[in-house]
């Protein structure tokens, strides 16, 4: 397809743009009147967007600054909390994050060199990418809500005890309505005799998808790999110990047992159900899951936080300072993702509708830059929470 | 700067317009590939060797490294005109800037909060746990 095909085509899909010749570079229907031509136009955009990752860095400083103050000077908070964080699932996001950085960076190439399928499905994987940061990002939440990891002087941790509502479920409810919604207008659009329109949701509801690919990995990871949280993968020895359970080794085994269904929307009935029975007698091989996968870096603490410290933890809100931190600074990114994925489909619906071409690519390269931008603060995020210690 | 030649033409046959420089895929891919293994270094550094105090400034430096990659490959930053890189690269000067100042002002007050805090039962309880974590890892 020729540069002019191109913008025909654009056209024809009922652009606002001025009426200019096709195809003539110097004044494209793509230029911007005030513009002299594509080069000052994208130079003057490109700058902004330069100007605008600043105010980005600056916005995000304010919680490294809160973070370096709180570290320095109480590095034995940071060093306690990290326990409670999942080295595995902060490095599989870490890979996921550079790989959808690989994938926009050469979807910006694509786009430079005019090849328009490439870069849709390029765009279409790096959404998908974004989506499954979430998806993992959704199971470590959901844990941490579980176990009373919560901000401040909400935070009231309780290794024994699995309540709460059935996060990750409420968690994932947004992003399969929104995934549902696309294949509905992909359909309509297909249907219609719009194959553009039909296209661009196509494929914005396979990027979506990548939620549910996160999650499932998290919950797999959860379920078989994990280590236990501190204090759970031994018998805690309860001074007194909720609803007066005198037999305190049970209450180690319990905790695990639930664990190993807390993350699944079909298990959170079934260990509910344990709560109070006794289903988990003698299950005492669970109460060791570390020494079942035995090379893991922490798992299993062969120390017992007896109810007492478990309590004077609770009671100061040092841990609970650490999480303010900890879920300002994951849930500050894990926004600037969500409005990632909405810029990426914005440029996946112009890529499919044809915008682009060899000297007007700017707004692929914009947003690609915003994109590395969340990727680089995640480079940073990801050794000063999950690595301390 | 050495831009390849090859890729003065879009595959369409259409001229590039001189401010598009397409980076090289086998210098996209080498970034990602170089970007995995240091994350690969980081975590194996954080938690085999016994750096101490160090540890957070080994973890920073490679965290910079991995950034100067992002910035120098994935950002195109190495074709960018000198000004842009100034303008992005001054950011970290104000926030060196303001955690500098922010913590030498918290540093002239932390003895008073710590009279406070040392009154609290919980801050007490916090040292001897973390030390018997800290002891169950080492025997490992």
């Amino acid at each position: 397809m020729t540069t002019a095909d191109a913008a025909d085509a654009a056209h024809g899909e009922g652009d606002d743009h001025g009426h200019n010749d096709h195809g003539h570079h110097e004044h494209g229907e793509f230029i911007a009147h005030h513009f002299t031509g594509p080069r000052q136009q994208y130079d003057s955009a490109k700058l902004g967007i330069w100007l605008f990752l600043v105010t980005e860095v600056l916005f995000f400083s304010g919680l490294f600054v809160a973070y370096t103050i709180y570290r320095y000077h109480h590095p034995e908070v940071f060093n306690l909390a990290s326990e409670f964080l999942d080295t595995t699932l902060g490095a599989i996001n870490t890979v996921v994050l550079l790989f959808s950085s690989l994938t926009m960076a050469w979807a910006v190439r694509a786009a430079q060199l005019e090849q328009r399928r490439l870069s849709a499905i390029l765009v279409t994987i790096t959404i998908f990418c974004a989506a499954m940061f979430l998806g993992v990002k959704a199971v470590e939440y959901s844990h941490k809500w579980h176990i009373g990891l919560f901000v401040a002087h909400f935070f009231d941790y309780d290794p024994g005890h699995h309540g709460g509502a059935n996060y990750l479920l409420l968690l994932s409810i947004v992003p399969a309505g929104s995934a549902v919604v696309c294949f509905l207008l992909a359909g309509l659009g297909l249907g219609t005799g719009k194959p553009m329109s039909g296209q661009f949701w196509g494929l914005m509801g396979l990027g979506l998808i990548g939620f549910f690919g996160g999650t499932g990995l998290g919950v797999f990871y959860q379920d078989n790999f994990a280590p236990a949280d501190p204090g759970t993968s031994v018998p805690v020895i309860a001074s007194h110990s909720e609803g007066g359970e005198a037999e305190d080794v049970h209450a180690g085994a319990e905790t695990t047992a639930q664990e190993a269904g807390e993350a699944e929307a079909a298990h959170a009935v079934e260990s509910e159900g344990h709560d109070e029975s006794e289903a988990h007698h003698g299950d005492e091989e669970h109460a060791h899951p570390g020494d079942d996968h035995g090379g893991d870096d922490h798992g299993g603490h062969d120390v017992v936080i007896n109810q007492e410290e478990v309590d004077a933890i609770n009671a100061t809100s040092n841990l609970g300072v650490f999480f303010s931190i900890y879920y300002f600074m994951t849930g500050l990114h894990a926004f600037h993702i969500i409005a990632g994925i909405l810029a990426l489909g914005w440029l996946l619906y112009r890529i499919v509708h044809l915008n682009f071409r060899a000297d007007y690519y700017g707004p692929v390269d914009y947003v690609g830059l915003y994109w590395h931008l969340v990727d680089l603060i995640w480079i940073y995020l990801f050794p000063l929470l999950y690595l301390i210690g | 700067m050495a831009h390849h030649d090859e890729a003065t033409q879009s595959d369409e046959g259409n001229a590039l317009p001189s401010f598009s420089h397409p980076m090289p895929l086998p210098t996209l891919l080498a970034t990602f590939g170089a970007l995995i293994f240091f994350t690969i270094v980081t975590v194996v550094v954080a938690k085999t060797l016994p750096l101490g105090s160090f540890e957070v400034w080994v973890s920073i430096g490679i965290a910079t490294v991995k950034a100067a990659l992002v910035l120098l490959f994935f950002m195109h930053m190495l074709h960018d005109k000198p000004f842009n890189v100034l303008v992005f690269m001054s950011s970290f000067l104000f926030v060196a800037l303001f955690v500098g100042i922010v913590l030498t002002d918290t540093d002239q007050y932390q003895d008073t909060i710590r009279e406070a805090e040392s009154e609290d039962a919980g801050a007490a309880m916090f040292s001897p746990l973390l030390e018997r974590l800290t002891a169950a890892e080492e025997d490992k």
